[in-house]
């Protein structure tokens, strides 16, 4: 039996870590289980939602509350909190010392350069245009390209700052529409709209947040499955949104 | 289909492990990971677009058949990969889903009622709705297989 309160820190501190950085429902609940079963609490009830997580020690009558607030995608942070759990496992570290390193990959773990980031959205953009529409004449792609990257990194810039949910899709997806439409007038209409804002956007639509919706509600997650599903519709409202907005004009 | 697998087919296979790579740079996967899941996004295309040109039948179907194989295959090949990384399944499925997820059609939905083309935008809905359910479920067969080839190779 190890001390329950850091038991119960160090559990939640892995769940938000988990929850907080793209990880689904049903794995959140199995890796927190897994900590509490492995420091001696077999019996500890772990309860997750998209919103917040709750464990309680029956054994002790000990439990604890730990709000969510903001979601994104970092997959770094979920391979360090598997790795540390799986280390806690095989008994390599012991609960204080997972405790300490929890706490160093909320704060700091390697993260690509803002250049690669880039790089990176110029290139699903500008390939996926051609893979879903097949169209590639030299001004598409280079629009495409443009496009992409100024719409990532006005999205990427206004999370930096101000963390206002949706309005970095408004206006990536805006900034999006516009460049195309300044691109459409310079090329007197010999361009693909319509395949340009397809791949330009992808960096920014909810795919995955869709189908992570479904696969949480067909683990049984009815609470926290349709909840994803409406942050996913609401940023997928704020692109359609930016890109009507310039697409009345052609 | 042999010709097509060799131009059209490569092309697309390339293209998927470019999107793949770089998405999960977007995500922030570890570094060691992104060529090998970058493969995986390009199978998992592959397959999709194979499908697409093999199946004789509607659009509709052609995009649930294909995802859901395709899923299926992308499921399989990350649960091998994380293995042989001893990394989570989410860091290859996740980026690998990139050029197959509903999130073109998501926007086109909003896009469309908005600018007062409401059929078009009931179409793309249902697409949306299909290709979710069906990679959900060809994630669910993917865990099913998994855990068999796990007893398989356990036994």
């Amino acid at each position: 039996m190890t001390d329950a309160n850091l038991l119960m820190n160090t559990t939640l501190l892995a769940g938000a870590i988990l929850l907080e950085n793209g990880a689904e429902i049903a794995r959140v609940e199995d890796t927190m289980q897994r900590i509490a079963t492995n420091a001696g609490y077999p019996d500890a009830q772990v309860f997750v939602l998209l919103t917040g997580i709750t464990i309680s020690l029956p054994t002790v009558a000990a439990s604890q509350v730990r709000a969510i607030h903001q979601r994104g995608m970092d997959l770094e942070k979920v391979d360090q909190v598997n790795t540390l759990s799986r280390r806690y496992a095989d008994h390599e570290i012991d609960l204080p010392a997972f405790a300490t390193a929890l706490a160093h990959v909320n704060q700091a773990v390697p993260t690509f350069p803002l250049s690669w980031l880039l790089v990176a959205a110029l290139i699903v953009s500008v390939t996926l245009m051609v893979a879903f529409t097949g169209h590639a004449t030299i001004i598409d792609l280079t629009t495409c390209a443009v496009a992409g990257v100024v719409g990532f990194a006005a999205f990427f810039g206004i999370n930096r700052i101000g963390r206002i949910r949706f309005l970095s899709e408004f206006v990536g997806a805006f900034l999006i529409g516009l460049v195309t439409l300044i691109s459409f007038w310079l090329s007197h209409g010999h361009l693909h709209p319509d395949a340009i804002i397809i791949g330009a956007v992808m960096p920014l639509v909810p795919g995955v947040a869709i189908t992570n919706a479904v696969r949480d509600t067909m683990t049984g997650n009815l609470l926290s499955g349709p909840a994803r599903a409406i942050e996913a519709i609401l940023s997928a409202c704020a692109i359609g949104l930016g890109i009507a907005l310039t697409s009345i004009f052609y | 289909m042999l010709h097509w697998l060799f131009t059209i087919g490569l092309l697309q296979t390339i293209l998927a492990y470019l999107a793949t790579a770089a998405f999960g740079v977007l995500l922030n996967i570890p570094r060691r990971a992104l060529n090998l899941s970058g493969w995986v996004g390009a199978a998992g295309w592959l397959t999709y677009e194979a499908l697409y040109q093999l199946l004789p039948t509607t659009i509709d179907i052609k995009l649930a058949i294909g995802n859901l194989v395709a899923a299926v295959v992308i499921g399989v090949f990350s649960g091998l990969a994380a293995h042989y990384k001893r990394m989570p399944m989410i860091i290859f499925n996740i980026p690998s889903l990139v050029p197959l997820v509903p999130g073109g059609q998501s926007y086109r939905v909003v896009r469309n009622l908005v600018t007062g083309h409401p059929a078009i935008a009931n179409q793309y809905l249902a697409q949306v709705v299909i290709i979710a359910g069906v990679i959900a479920i060809g994630f669910l067969l993917a865990e099913f297989i998994n855990r068999l080839l796990w007893q398989l190779s356990h036994s």
